[in-house]
Formats: C-alpha cells, sequence, structure tokens
C-alpha cells in the first residue's frame, strides 16, 4: 500500500499488482483487478476531474465501478447516481450538489444537460500516466426513500470504510464478494469496498438476469462471502438454484432479519456463517450480529470500543460514530445529526429479556382505530409459518376503524390444495402471539411481492 | 349463497376466530348485542368486500352505519350493482 496521511487513503492505495488473480466481473464481462492500476475507464482524461464535482452516471454496474477506482483521490466529489435515477430529479440533484462534470457510458445523452465537462467511461485502456492521490473525495450517495427527490448524503472513504477496517484481515484464501444490491446504493457499495480492501474479487449483480441464473453465476465465479436484503434472501431460498451454490460467509442487511430467514439461510448453507448487519445510508454501519438469532444483544446499547455508540430514544434506535454521513447535501438541506452527533435511524426497537428486536419503521406505523402496528411485526409472525416464502402485511382502509390490516402471502408451494388449513394455522400463529388488532382481516396468497430497486419489500402505504 | 347467508357465515367465521359467541343472528339483533367490537365489525366489512365487491359503508357518503342484523343485510341486498 502507498503510505498515505490516513484522511489521503484513496481506494487505488487498496490495489496493485501485488496480489495476483483478482477480478471483478457482471455477467458479460470481466476485468482484472490485479492490473487496474496501469488502466484507466476514463480514456486519459481523468487529470480534467481534478477538484470538479462529479457525478457518476454510468447504465452500467462495473464501468460504474472502475469509475470509482479512477475518480477516487483525484475530484473533489462524487456523487454515485444508481441506473434507476429518476429523470426528473436530475437537475435538483445537479444543482444541490453543484455538479461541473459528468462520467458517463453514455455521453451523448448528457451533452445537452447544461453540465460543463462530459467525460465517457468504457472498458479499460491502458493508462499513459499513473494517477495519483491528491484529496479526500467526498463521497455522495442518495437515499433509498421512494417518494419525491432522494436525499444527497455525503461520506468519506474513511467513515465508508469504518466497519470493514474494524473487523480487520478476511481469513485466507482471499474472498470473491458478490451482492444482490447495486454497488452505487449504500448495501452495495460496502460489499464492493469490502471486496477491494480484503484483497479479493467482486462479482457484480446483472439487471434482467432471473434468480436462478443469478445463482447459478454466483456458483460458478466461485463466490465465497455474498450480501443481501432479508427479501432478496427469501427470493433466492425460492429458486431450486440455491442448491448448486455454497457460500462461506452470508450477510444480510437493510431489512429486519427475522428468524425465519435466518434459519431458512442455516438449513440452505449449513456450513456458512450467517450474519445480519444494521446499516443505513445515513447511520453508516451500526453492528453485525453473528450468533444466528434475530434482534441484536441489549449490550450493544451504551458506548462500544469500536468507536460506535447506539441509545434508544422513545423506541427508536440512534447511533453516533465516526461511520455515518457528514450532513445532508443542498440547499434546503435538513440537519442529519442532532447537535450531539447522534443519527435518528427511524428504525424502533423493543427489549424482550436481553435483547432488542426490531419491530418497524417508525414512519410505516398503520393506526387501526386509535391503536398502532408495525406491518413488520406481523410479517415476523408469518413467516414462521414453514410453508411462507415471504410476505407483506399493509394497511387497508376500513369505515369503521380508518385502517385495517391486511397481508399478502407466498407460500412454498404456489398452487397449494391447503390454503384453507394453512390460511387457519397463520392466523392461528398470529393470534398466539399479537394483540387482536395486528392479527390481518384478510390473507391473500399471492404469487409474487414487489421488491424495489434498493432490494426492500414495496410499501406503497407506508 | 344469498347475500344474506354469505354475511351470516361470514360473522360466524369471525366470531369464531375472535373468541365470540354469536347469539342467534335474525333481522332484530342489534349488532351490539352480537359481541362483535370494532374490529370485528372492520373485519366483516374487509371481507364482505373481497367477497362481495361492495363496501356499501364507504361507497356512500351519507350511509349510516347499520343498527340491526336486517339493517346490515339490506346495505348490502340494496347496494345498486
Amino acid at each position: 500500500m502507498n503510505m498515505s496521511p490516513r484522511e489521503m487513503i484513496s481506494l487505488r492505495d487498496y490495489l496493485g499488482p501485488h496480489l495476483k488473480g483478482r477480478t471483478i466481473s457482471d455477467g458479460r464481462k470481466l476485468v482484472s483487478l490485479t492490473d487496474i492500476l496501469g488502466q484507466t475507464c476514463l480514456g486519459g482524461r481523468l487529470s480534467e476531474l481534478s477538484g470538479r464535482s462529479v457525478l457518476l452516471a454510468a447504465s452500467d454496474q462495473l464501468i460504474s465501478a472502475l469509475a470509482m477506482i479512477d475518480i477516487d483521490g483525484v475530484a473533489k466529489r462524487m456523487l454515485l447516481a444508481p441506473h434507476d435515477l429518476d429523470a426528473d430529479h436530475v437537475s435538483a440533484l445537479i444543482a444541490d450538489a453543484e455538479i461541473d462534470a459528468v462520467v458517463t457510458d453514455h455521453p451523448a445523452q448528457w451533452r445537452q444537460a447544461g453540465i460543463g465537462l462530459v467525460v465517457a467511461a468504457g472498458q479499460p485502456t491502458a493508462s499513459a500516466v499513473a494517477a495519483r492521490t491528491e484529496r479526500a473525495t467526498e463521497w455522495l450517495m442518495l437515499t433509498s426513500g421512494t417518494t419525491g427527490v432522494p436525499k444527497i448524503v455525503s461520506h468519506t472513504l474513511g467513515g465508508l470504510t469504518g466497519a470493514i477496517v474494524a473487523d480487520g484481515p478476511t481469513q485466507a484464501p482471499a474472498p470473491t464478494w458478490a451482492t444482490f444490491y447495486d454497488i452505487r446504493r449504500y448495501g452495495g457499495l460496502q460489499i464492493f469496498l469490502r471486496a477491494i480492501l480484503s484483497g479479493g474479487s467482486m462479482v457484480l449483480s446483472e439487471p434482467g438476469e432471473t434468480v436462478g441464473q443469478h445463482l447459478a453465476r454466483l456458483a460458478a465465479c466461485g463466490v465465497t462471502h455474498i450480501s443481501g436484503t432479508p427479501s432478496h434472501w427469501r427470493k433466492a431460498l425460492m429458486s431450486a438454484s440455491i442448491d448448486t451454490f455454497s457460500p462461506r460467509y452470508v450477510r444480510l442487511s437493510g431489512e429486519i432479519a427475522d428468524q425465519a430467514v435466518l434459519d431458512g439461510l442455516k438449513r440452505a448453507f449449513p456450513t456458512a456463517s450467517i450474519g445480519h448487519a444494521y446499516a443505513s445510508t445515513e447511520a453508516g454501519v451500526g453492528f453485525a450480529v453473528n450468533d444466528g438469532l434475530e434482534g441484536f444483544p441489549a449490550a450493544l446499547i451504551g458506548r462500544s470500543d469500536n468507536g460506535v455508540e447506539m441509545l434508544v430514544r422513545d423506541g427508536t434506535l440512534w447511533i453516533r460514530s465516526t461511520r455515518t454521513a457528514g450532513a445532508y447535501i443542498g440547499r434546503d438541506a435538513a440537519a442529519l445529526r442532532d447537535p450531539e452527533g447522534f443519527v435518528d435511524t427511524g428504525d424502533m426497537v423493543e427489549l424482550r429479556e436481553d435483547r432488542y428486536h426490531f419491530v418497524g419503521r417508525r414512519g410505516g406505523i398503520i393506526n387501526v382505530g386509535g391503536l398502532k402496528v408495525h406491518p413488520e411485526e406481523i410479517e415476523t409472525v408469518i413467516n414462521r409459518h414453514a410453508q411462507v416464502r415471504m410476505s407483506r402485511a399493509r394497511s387497508r382502509r376500513s369505515p369503521i376503524t380508518g385502517a385495517i390490516v391486511v397481508a399478502d402471502v407466498i407460500l412454498a408451494d404456489g398452487g397449494s390444495n391447503a390454503q384453507s388449513r394453512i390460511r387457519d394455522e397463520i392466523l392461528g400463529n398470529c393470534r398466539a402471539s399479537l394483540a387482536p388488532h395486528k392479527i390481518p382481516a384478510v390473507i391473500r396468497f399471492v404469487p409474487s411481492l414487489e421488491i424495489t430497486a434498493a432490494g426492500k419489500l414495496a410499501r406503497h402505504d407506508a | 349463497m344469498s347475500v344474506r347467508l354469505k354475511i351470516f357465515a361470514a360473522m360466524k367465521q369471525i366470531a369464531v376466530e375472535q373468541g365470540v359467541t354469536l347469539p342467534p343472528l335474525d333481522d332484530d339483533l342489534r349488532l351490539h348485542e352480537t359481541g362483535f367490537d370494532s374490529l370485528g365489525f372492520a373485519i366483516l366489512v374487509a371481507r364482505l368486500e373481497d367477497e362481495l365487491g361492495i363496501d356499501p359503508f364507504t361507497m356512500s357518503e351519507d350511509a349510516a352505519f347499520p343498527l340491526t342484523i336486517g339493517d346490515l343485510v339490506r346495505a348490502y341486498e340494496h347496494v345498486p350493482a
């Protein structure tokens, strides 16, 4: 590694020719990471980006990854645009992030966008001059909210990699990482950074690929470490191709990991370590739990020796650490942290004996005749039934109580002729563990449930 | 099955689920005497909407909630198709 001051380390400082056989691939192309420092995907124009505020807007994840390696340490700031970014939001984001350059694999589309500098990104080619780390580039990411213009949050590479550095080196041989996430979102970027820092390789997801094709490719590429949301994993567990894949480490984040999905993964991958991490775009990585149980030990609340401090205020988890985002960016940006530096995660927890359990999002509460319900706590109970693969509880308007709760459920055997018995058993489980207003009034069996681009169960009523 | 029988079947099912002992259902029985609470009626209206395709209490702004079983059945029978 080149010895730069800690605050001046960039991605290229974790790469070099000494580690052989490192690659990054998607479903169509494979690029050597071992040789990447002698190459550039920007056709010799990297120096034009020095000190610029760059929008990285490539349709292709692989080109995005290579461009991040090029740009980090050179540009002033780099805003990662996911490929599904709403075109109506682009001009507001460009203004708020004061973007003055765009890096894209579709330069023609950006010529009229009013951005002074458009740099084309493509397949890597030999670079005439070795790039140098000039500064600590500010990493800007978008929140994954479903309504309105996404918020821009600002991170540093040091903050983004804080949890990875704290975990220490991965056991040899170097891992091959994969994720169901897009690497331009927080959960996916964490995995890309893990692959870079660990000296390993990375297998990217491919838009349009079925879950079965994706799992087959992960197996063929020898993926050892993989991460996704519980919704990603529930979908994967429904696929017959899951049997061909045997990772060493399986990670869940981004949604509540309930006992059913943890147990399902343990059955599918009996020799793997299975961990669920708590992280968000704003709060960064809080912690990871590796004991196979839902929730987290109450002892994690308070100050810890890894620099992450957590507290529970009015039932909501707040986090203060060097891994949280620095600020929201933009003219009308709200404060991201409270005066003491804590980030409000909006995730509600409940203490049961010596463990905290996530119960749902504060913004997602359903009000049934004045009584509050988290859809997630209902799903957790429904998912315990052995025939259930996935479920979504949601609000439905009622002329009597304002709202009631109903549930959509995917069964393991979709056309099961035992639906009526299974419905009764699910309702029995709900009655045994939930207050009456939390028991779904109607249970509908459905063939699929919508997952957002960020890998989360779509909650339109939340 | 008639609308009336469908309503009665749904009420009996909810009574079992809620642990409510339902008195004999006839037109003069007042709804507050059924043992159902507001949640029970909310579930009934939701399930009947799925089964019959109508919710007479949301469709009409001035629909008063019925007082008796007879009122309830008529509310479903008299909704214009």
